[in-house]
C-alpha cells in the first residue's frame, strides 16, 4: 500500500510524455509521482527499464562492501537443542564446533524444564561469530511431562519479544542489537529404532510454527544401519501424517538446490557426537571406541554428522538466520500487534493509527488504574470506618462501665454520708444530752455540796 | 510453575583450535568448522536479491547534470535521454522527477533511480527552492516508515529513500554562493549531500585549488556537514580514508558521453580546439574519484548512513511529534507520556 505524493499538475504532462501514452488516473484526478516502489513503475510500463551499460561502471563490487561490513559487525547465530537429559546435546556441540564448551552435567532430578543459554564468542579466520546455545535441562525427566514444551514456547516467544521491543522503541539502535531470536532448533530423537516418542510429536508440533527445526537422530551408533533406514522413513511419516514443519533446506538457488535437495532426502540426520581422537590407520579422526569397532564421526558411511555440519554451518546458516526474521519472527509480530488491538490503517484514516491505537490503549489503562485506586481507597475508608465503629463501641462501653463505677461511688458516698448524718445527729443527741445532763448536775451540785458540808 | 530460563552464563572467549587466521595450505579436517562459509552464503544472497541506489542531482540548469549521470554510470539512465521529446522550458517551481534503471553488472543486478529536480535555482526569486526537495526527501522517509509499521508487512521493504545529492556548484571561481550555502546547511541535515564542481574544465588547477579551499572553508564555518560526514567515523582505519577524502572534496568533475581517439585508445572527453579533456584522467579532472567513492568503495556506507542515521532520525522526530500532537488531542500533559518507549 504505497502513498501517492501529490504533484502539480505540469508534472502530469510530463508524465504522460514520459511515457508515451496518455495516462487515464484512476483515483480522483490527482496523479502523483509514487515514490517508485518497483512494482507501480512496471505498471505504467510493461518493458522493464533494462539498460546495457558502456563499460565497466564498478558496482559489481556492492556483494562485497556489503559483506566487509558484515564482517566488521560480526554475525549471531543461536542453536537451541531440545532433548532429553543425557541424549548427547552438550557433545554434539562440541563436535560440531570443535571447541569444548564448559557445561556440566544435568542432573536427571530436575522438577521442571529449564532452559539454559550460553553465549559463546568464536572465531574463524576473519569472522567473528556469536553463537548461543541454549540447552534444555530436564526435558523428559519429569513423571508428568504435559507441560514440558511450555517453558521452550515462552524462551522462543522471549526472544521474538525482546526483538520486537527493541523495534518499536522510538529511539532504536537495531545495528548493534544483540539478536537472541533462535534461529535453529535441534530436536534430538532418541535412538529407540521404533517410532517417534508422543512427547516428541507434541513439542515439535507446539515448535514448528515458531523456529527451524532440524530433527536428529542422537546416538546413532546403538542401531543398525537397516533399522536406521526403517526408523528414518518411520519418522518422516509421522512427521507429515501429524502436520509437522521441519525445515527444508532451500532450493530456490541453482548453486546450492542440488546439494540442499539431496539433503533434504536424508533427513533426520542420524548422528554421533565425540571430541575424544582415536587413532585409525595413520591418522588421529574423532571417534568413539568400542571392543568391537572404532565410530568414526566423520565417516559419512558412519553417521551423518558431516552432513549436518555441512547443511547446518557451511550451506545455510544465512538462510536459516533469514527465515527467522523473514517468517518465523513476522508471523509472531503480527499475532501480537493484532492481540494487542493494532490494525492497518485503511487507506483514509491518518497517519500512525499504530500511535492512535496506543494512546487509547494507554487510556484505558490509566482509566483502569484509577478505577484500582478508587477501589482501593474505598476498601481502606471501609476499613476505617470499622475500625473506627469497634473503637466507638468500646469507648461507649468505657463510658459505661465508668458511669455505673461513679454511680456506686455515689451510692456509696450517699450511704456514708447518711450514716455520717445519723451519727453526727447521734452526736448532737448526745452532746445535748450531755449538756442537758450538765445543766442538770449543775443545779444538783449545790445539793451535792450541801452533802458534802455535811 | 518452573522458571523458564537460568542465568545467562559468562562469555567466554573460545577454546581449541579456532583462533587467528586459518594456516596457508590444507588445513586438518577437523579443526576447520566452517563458519567462515557465511560470507559465501550472504555474498550469493545478495546478488539473488539485487540493490537498490537512489541518487538525486540538484543544481541549476546548465551545469550538466544530466551528462555526469549518464558517464557515471556509462550509460544513458538521465531523464533527458529517455525522454525524447522533452520540452526544455524551465518550470515555474521546481519539480521532482525521478526515472528508475535496472542495470546489470557481472551478475549484480541495481536498480538505479535517479531524481532530477529541474527549475533548482533558475528563477529570479529563489527563497524556499529547496523546500520541494526537502518534502520529496521527507516523503520518501514517511512511505518506507508506513510500511516498515504496518502490521502485514513485506518481505523486503522497497527503499525509495534517496541515499545519496550530488550537489552541482557552478565554477565561478570565488566562492560559494548564499543560495549553495542554504540549500547545503538545510540538506545536510536529512540526507548525504556530495558537492561537486561543474564543468571543472573552465578552471585552471590553481584556480580550481583556491576555488576548493575557499568551499572547504565556508562549508567549515558554517557548520555543514557533508558526505563523509566527520560524526559517522567508526574507527581509525575509517577515519583515515575519510579524511583523505575530505581533503579533496568538492570534486571537480567533467562529463561527457562522447568516446574519442586519444594515443589509439577510445576514451570519454571532451573534444576542444586547444585539447581533449579526458574524463577519466585524474590529472584533468576528479571525476574518476567522484566515481570511485560514490560507486566502488563507498556505495553501501552510503545506504548505511541513510537508513540508519538519517532515517532513524526522521523516525525519531516523527513519533515523537506524533506523541506531542496525540497528546494535546487529549488533554494529557506532556510530561507524563513516556519519552522512549512505545
Amino acid at each position: 500500500m504505497n502513498r501517492v505524493i501529490h504533484a502539480p499538475h505540469s508534472v502530469q504532462i510530463a508524465i504522460n510524455t514520459l511515457f508515451n501514452k496518455e495516462f487515464t488516473t484512476s483515483n480522483k484526478g490527482n496523479f502523483g509521482i509514487l515514490p517508485l516502489a518497483c512494482s507501480e513503475i512496471d505498471v505504467f510500463n510493461e518493458e522493464k527499464r533494462n539498460l546495457s551499460l558502456g563499460g565497466h561502471v564498478g558496482f559489481d563490487s556492492l556483494p562485497e562492501q556489503l559483506v566487509s561490513k558484515s564482517v566488521t559487525q560480526g554475525f549471531c547465530f543461536n542453536i537451541l537443542c531440545v532433548g532429553e537429559t543425557g541424549i548427547g546435546k552438550s557433545t554434539l556441540m562440541n563436535t560440531l564446533f570443535n571447541t569444548m564448551f564448559e557445561n556440566e552435567e544435568a542432573s536427571h532430578y530436575q522438577n521442571g524444564v529449564y532452559l539454559r543459554p550460553r553465549t559463546y564468542d568464536l572465531q574463524e579466520s576473519s569472522v567473528r561469530l556469536k553463537l548461543t546455545i541454549v540447552d534444555t535441562v530436564g526435558f523428559g525427566d519429569q513423571i508428568n511431562k504435559e507441560d514440558s514444551y511450555k517453558p521452550i514456547v515462552d524462551y522462543i516467544d522471549t526472544q521474538f519479544e525482546n526483538y520486537l521491543q527493541e523495534e518499536l522503541k522510538i529511539k532504536r539502535s537495531l545495528f548493534n542489537y544483540h539478536d537472541t531470536r533462535i534461529h535453529i532448533c535441534l530436536y534430538f530423537i532418541a535412538p529407540t529404532g521404533h517410532s517417534l516418542k508422543s512427547l516428541d510429536l507434541v513439542t515439535m508440533k507446539k515448535l514448528d510454527s515458531k523456529v527451524n527445526i532440524i530433527p536428529i537422530i542422537a546416538k546413532a551408533d546403538t542401531i543398525s544401519k537397516s533399522e536406521l533406514h526403517k526408523f528414518k522413513i518411520k519418522i518422516m511419516s509421522e512427521l507429515v501424517s501429524n502436520g509437522v514443519q521441519i525445515y527444508q533446506f532451500p532450493t530456490d538457488d541453482e548453486t546450492v538446490s542440488e546439494i540442499n535437495a539431496s539433503m533434504n532426502a536424508h533427513l533426520p540426520f542420524a548422528v554421533v557426537g565425540s571430541l575424544e581422537e582415536v587413532k585409525v590407520g595413520n591418522k588421529a579422526v574423532r571417534a568413539r571406541q568400542y571392543p568391537w569397532g572404532v565410530v568414526q564421526v566423520e565417516n559419512e558411511s558412519h553417521c551423518d554428522f558431516v552432513k549436518l555440519r555441512e547443511m547446518l554451518i557451511r550451506v545455510n546458516m544465512e538462510d536459516l538466520r533469514e527465515q527467522t526474521h523473514a517468517r518465523h519472527y513476522e508471523l509472531y509480530r503480527r499475532c501480537k500487534l493484532e492481540e494487542m488491538g493494532f490494525k492497518d490503517t485503511d487507506p483514509d484514516s491518518e497517519p500512525f493509527s499504530l500511535q492512535e491505537t496506543y494512546e487509547a490503549k494507554r487510556k484505558e489503562f490509566l482509566g483502569d488504574l484509577q478505577r484500582k485506586e478508587e477501589e482501593m481507597r474505598q476498601m481502606f475508608v471501609n476499613k476505617v470506618k470499622e475500625t473506627e465503629a469497634e473503637l466507638k463501641e468500646k469507648e461507649r462501653e468505657l463510658h459505661e462501665k465508668f458511669e455505673q463505677l461513679k454511680r456506686m461511688h455515689q451510692e456509696e458516698k450517699r450511704k456514708v454520708e447518711e450514716k455520717r448524718r445519723d451519727l453526727e445527729e447521734e452526736m448532737n443527741a448526745f452532746n445535748r444530752k450531755k449538756v442537758a445532763a450538765e445543766t442538770l448536775s449543775l443545779s444538783q451540785p449545790v445539793k451535792k455540796d450541801k452533802d458534802k458540808k455535811k | 510453575m518452573s522458571e523458564a530460563v537460568l542465568p545467562d552464563a559468562v562469555v567466554s572467549p573460545a577454546v581449541g583450535g579456532l583462533y587467528g587466521e586459518k594456516a596457508g595450505g590444507p588445513v586438518l579436517d577437523f579443526s576447520y568448522v566452517g563458519i567462515d562459509a557465511i560470507l559465501e552464503q550472504m555474498r550469493r544472497k545478495a546478488m539473488k536479491q539485487g540493490f537498490e541506489l537512489n541518487i538525486m542531482v540538484v543544481g541549476q540548469s546548465g551545469l550538466g547534470k544530466s551528462t555526469l549521470m549518464n558517464t557515471l554510470f556509462k550509460s544513458k539512465v538521465s531523464r533527458k535521454s529517455v525522454l525524447a521529446t522533452a520540452q526544455e522550458k524551465i518550470p515555474k517551481t521546481v519539480e521532482i522527477k525521478s526515472i528508475s534503471h535496472d542495470i546489470e553488472e557481472k551478475g549484480v543486478r541495481m536498480k538505479l533511480t535517479v531524481i532530477d529536480t529541474p527549475g533548482f535555482g533558475d528563477q529570479i526569486n529563489n527563497e524556499n527552492c529547496w523546500q520541494p526537495i526537502m518534502k520529496f526527501i521527507n516523503d520518501q522517509y514517511e512511505a518506507y516508515l508506513q510500511e516498515e509499521i504496518n502490521i502485514n508487512r513485506k518481505k523486503r521493504i522497497p527503499d525509495s529513500r534517496v541515499h545519496c545529492c550530488i550537489y552541482f556548484i557552478p565554477p565561478t571561481g570565488h566562492c560559494l554562493r548564499p543560495l549553495d550555502v542554504e540549500f547545503m546547511r538545510r540538506l545536510s541535515k536529512v540526507v548525504n549531500i556530495v558537492p561537486v564542481i561543474a564543468k571543472a574544465d573552465t578552471l585552471t588547477l590553481e584556480e580550481r585549488d583556491f576555488f576548493k579551499k575557499k568551499i572547504r572553508e565556508e562549508l567549515r564555518a558554517n557548520g555543514i556537514d557533508v558526505y563523509p560526514q566527520k560524526e559517522f567515523d567508526e574507527d581509525a582505519e575509517d577515519r583515515m580514508i575519510n579524511e583523505k577524502i575530505r581533503e579533496m572534496i568538492p570534486f571537480a568533475v567533467v562529463g561527457s558521453d562522447q568516446e574519442y581517439q586519444v594515443n589509439g585508445r577510445r576514451l570519454l572527453g571532451r573534444k576542444t580546439k586547444w585539447g581533449t579533456i579526458e574524463v577519466e584522467n585524474i590529472a584533468h579532472c576528479e571525476f574518476a574519484y567522484l566515481r570511485d567513492l560514490l560507486i566502488r568503495t563507498h556505495m553501501q556506507n552510503i545506504k548505511d548512513i541513510t537508513s540508519s542515521i538519517h532515517y532513524e532520525m526522521y523516525r525519531v522526530r516523527r513519533l515523537n511529534e506524533n506523541n506531542t500532537m496525540v497528546a494535546h488531542a487529549n488533554g494529557i500533559p506532556e510530561h507524563h507520556l513516556a519519552a522512549h518507549e512505545m
